[in-house]
């Protein structure tokens, strides 16, 4: 939907579906599932890379999509903050998925140091997207300190459980000012689908398509929920209603 | 929470307050055991079904009850394994630096008493040997010595770990149990893991196996984690040797209870358990109980369940037919190509192992495999930043 850019920090993005990287079977699939989903902008994980590797992460990644680096493994924003400067001294782009996760379980985001991570990152001059509970609140502070888009989690990370913070979903975007992903927790294209339809402006998404059976044929499933999704956000979906409504107006004899 | 130091010479008995070696100490294992001996079908249906499963339904799953749901079992370890660490599995490779002991334990060829050639690496040595593992491909390195602190001292270990920190992004220790200052001076010399087996989690066996040596504190080795995590430790390693008790499902129970309690005291530890099945070795005794392959998966399947996102690992003391159809089942790291002879990648002359090696593939090898199983082997998963 070229005619329906989505622009993050000056850089256009005709796809609002991104790639998460960290559980696919190959490189090979992962280069074929960023092509069939026509995503362009992928996260790895710093922890991940390795350029003295025979075969590194970073080589799956074709030359026009852009590499979103991330700080996975961060339990503080000082160890977020140093991953970054790595990645900037490695020459790899100053995009940074900002994750501060201190519990490696459910992977959930520490807002107290993301928030000042986000600040220091932000200064540096990095773009900065960090990843974030659904609090409409932390959303506003995070944009306030420059981050070029929010992304918070539909639910936590791997859960496959869709939009379980739907009702703050629903705030954050109507707030934001800033682009709003959602990222986390989506596990079916029908929920990232729904995620565009409430208004968010992209999703992000990893699980869900590198542990399917068949990663491609799901990265283009997604492909088409995300830009159904967002062509019923456009076109004005009717709001959803308890009981039926009759198509006739019950007071239309007042008017005549 | 603060643990109180203490010099080797002063360890207090037992175990300080609020630590995951108190919280097991306070577990009911017997009880545990006597569940898993009366578990009935519908326990294990029950158990199977949870959406979190507690101790109770673990005993259940490890049960003898258990065994004709085995296909159920594993089809849902392997769900759970796949949503949490996805296509992906975890190589690393142990770096034996010394096999000096001053310690006798019955089960380990590095036993004091056994006559066998003794070597400790030099730190060049050490370095050599972690330049040809990581020429092969490794990018997480676990350093494993003997027990004997004026050869393996703590000063040797912070320099071997300072020496490889630069070229080795993920290092991990398998050493004897030190104190909290001691572990402090290994997370600063750039060491993240530290692995520490309580081999068997019986006071009385532990000390009949335990025959001489600082080994034999039964306490101050179960509280090594939390000394551990407390000066600053990343990944905690822990494990219990099976078939060193007759009674394999009373070590396994302990073992799901203390990885359960550091998942829950230290949150911000990644926690893996290792389950190595006794293998042959110089001088020493058979297994007390055999743990066959079908009972080994069971166990294996039933701690995903319990513990979803703990690492399970796989060494090569497992057969390669065996290791192979583990993959993705719930085990998440896997060693490869090892050498359990102090400097036996780079100058290999002989030095007694500690244990025959089942699994004889290269890492290539067993790389190959991975990738043909449908999984992307990760060598490299840490990025150390320098505080």
């Amino acid at each position: 939907m070229v005619d329906d850019p989505l622009v993050i920090a000056g850089r256009t993005f005709t796809s609002r579906l991104f790639l998460g990287t960290g559980k696919f079977p190959s490189h090979q699939s992962l280069r074929a599932t960023i092509e069939a989903c026509g995503t362009g902008m992928v996260t790895v994980a710093l922890r991940r890379v390795d350029p003295t590797a025979e075969e590194d992460i970073l080589d799956a990644l074709p030359p026009d999509v852009l590499l979103l680096t991330n700080t996975s493994g961060a339990v503080d924003a000082d160890e977020a903050i140093r991953l970054a400067r790595l990645a900037r001294a490695a020459g790899l782009p100053e995009w940074i998925k900002l994750e501060v996760t201190p519990d490696p379980r459910y992977l959930l985001p520490d807002p107290v140091e993301t928030l000042k991570a986000a600040e220091v990152l932000c200064a540096e001059g990095f773009t900065v997207l960090p990843y974030v509970n659904a609090d409409p609140v932390l959303c506003k502070r995070l944009e306030e300190v420059g981050c070029a888009t929010v992304m918070p989690l539909g639910s936590w990370i791997g859960s496959n459980q869709g939009l379980r913070t739907r009702a703050a979903l629903e705030i954050i975007v109507e707030q934001s000012l800033v682009p709003v992903v959602v990222d986390a927790g989506i596990g079916a294209p029908s929920q990232a689908a729904e995620a565009l339809e409430l208004g968010a402006d992209a999703v992000l998404v990893n699980t869900a398509i590198g542990t399917a059976g068949d990663p491609p044929a799901m990265g283009g499933a997604f492909r088409l929920a995300v830009e159904a999704g967002r062509r019923a956000f456009l076109a004005g979906l009717p709001a959803a209603r308890s009981g039926a409504e009759a198509s006739s107006p019950l007071t239309g004899f007042l008017s005549t | 929470m603060t643990l109180t130091p203490v010099e080797l010479e002063s360890r207090p008995a037992g175990v300080p307050d609020g630590t995951a070696a108190a919280d097991l100490v306070a577990t009911d294992l017997a009880g545990l055991r006597a569940r898993a001996a009366a578990a009935t079908g519908a326990d294990v249906e029950r158990a199977l079904r949870a959406a979190r499963p507690t101790l109770a339904d673990f005993a259940a799953l490890i049960s003898p009850a258990a065994d004709g749901r085995l296909e159920d079992l594993a089809r849902r370890a392997r769900d759970l394994t796949l949503r949490r660490f996805g296509r992906t599995i975890h190589l690393f490779s142990p770096l034996y630096v010394s096999n000096e002991c001053v310690s006798v334990c019955t089960y380990c060829g590095f036993s004091a008493g056994n006559q066998i050639a003794r070597r400790t690496l030099s730190v060049d040595e050490v370095r050599e040997e972690a330049r040809t593992l990581t020429a092969r491909g490794f990018r997480h390195l676990l350093l494993v010595a003997g027990e004997h602190a004026r050869i393996v001292s703590k000063d040797y270990l912070v320099d071997c770990v300072r020496a490889l920190s630069a070229e080795v992004p993920a290092l991990s220790v398998e050493v004897q149990v030190w104190d909290t200052g001691t572990y402090r001076r290994l997370v600063e010399a750039g060491c993240d893991g530290l692995v520490v087996y309580q081999e068997t989690y019986d006071r009385d066996l532990y000390a009949g196996v335990h025959l001489k040596g600082k080994k034999r504190n039964y306490d101050w080795r179960l509280a090594a984690p939390d000394r551990g995590a407390e000066a600053g430790m990343r990944r905690l390693g822990i494990g219990a040797l099976l078939g060193l008790h007759p009674d394999w499902r009373l070590d396994a129970l302990a073992v799901a209870a203390h990885a359960r309690a550091l998942v829950r005291r230290w949150w911000r530890c990644e926690v893996t358990v290792s389950l190595p099945r006794m293998r042959p070795a110089a001088g020493v005794a058979g297994p007390a109980a055999v743990v066959g392959d079908r009972q080994f998966v069971q166990l294996l399947c039933a701690l995903r369940l319990l513990l979803p996102d703990v690492g399970l690992v796989l060494s090569t003391r497992e057969a390669p037919a065996l290791r192979d159809a583990l993959l993705g089942l719930g085990v998440t790291h896997v060693s490869a190509g090892s050498s359990t002879e102090p400097g036996g990648y780079a100058a290999p002359d002989g030095a007694e192992p500690q244990f025959e090696v089942a699994d004889l593939r290269t890492p290539a090898e067993v790389a190959a495999v991975v990738r043909q199983a449908g999984f992307d082997p990760v060598w490299k998963d840490w990025q150390r930043v320098e505080r």
